[in-house]
């Protein structure tokens, strides 16, 4: 099992650090990657970037939790979270997770687990940066809701 | 013990950081807060509502207990990803 996090205000390119995880070994069948992105809009219209904040030491604790409870729940091969903090502007990558796994099922299914909880548990927080200023972005309710899902075990 | 601010609260309270070397008989993340929330605007509205808590760099409640050599961080909830 690899676990691997990285806190950072430089970019990171998916391509290399897919292309690590492929040919690091030969048992993996599966590698699911997702990627957040900033976007034009979000509690308002009218986005031109975002500064997001973070709490040293305590957003790698944090994300090494996740990852480690990601690997205690599906057979992983290894998890990669980088998440940058600082200034971005707009398009710019904010996130990346890579899982790899076996199978697909554990890597889709731990990727969407991984995020979830970053969303809940992770110490980041965005603020949204308009012509007129900076609005610190909300906590969505739909975000802390998800998470019960993944609480309440699946019927058959 | 050292005491941290994050985000919109720390904007709010204008800092980010202060150190208490005396506890008087402070035994929780709750008894933090109260006298926190005991000073006088903005820090009573600032620590009102939905305010997240961590000891030591991990998530924690108002009955987590504190110590001396302790950190205790207050934040708004989370925005990443």
């Amino acid at each position: 099992m690899n676990i691997d996090i990285r806190v950072q205000q430089e970019d990171f390119s998916l391509g290399q650090e897919y292309d690590r995880i492929r040919t690091d070994k030969t048992q993996v069948g599966a590698i699911c990657c997702f990627s957040g992105l900033v976007r034009d809009f979000g509690d308002n219209e009218g986005v031109i970037g975002l500064e997001l904040e973070h709490y040293p030491g305590m957003t790698e604790k944090a994300l090494h939790e996740i990852a480690s409870q990601a690997c205690n729940k599906w057979p992983l091969d290894s998890v990669l979270i980088i998440h940058r903090v600082g200034a971005l502007k707009l398009a710019d990558q904010i996130v990346l997770t890579i899982v790899s796994s076996a199978h697909r099922q554990a890597a889709f299914a731990a990727g969407e687990f991984i995020m979830d909880y970053l969303k809940i548990s992770a110490p980041f927080w965005k603020k949204e940066l308009h012509h007129k200023g900076g609005h610190w972005v909300e906590q969505k309710d739909s975000d802390v809701t998800k998470l019960e899902d993944w609480k309440t075990p699946k019927g058959p | 013990m050292k005491i941290l601010f994050f985000a919109s609260l720390r904007e709010r309270l204008a800092t980010g950081e202060e150190t208490w070397d005396e506890l008087d008989g402070i035994a929780t993340v709750a008894d933090v807060l109260e006298k926190l929330k005991s000073r006088p605007s903005p820090w009573p509205e600032a620590l009102q509502g939905k305010v997240m808590m961590a000891v030591n760099q991990e998530m924690a409640n108002a009955d987590t207990p504190v110590s001396e050599n302790d950190e205790v961080a207050f934040f708004p909830p989370v925005t990443g990803g």
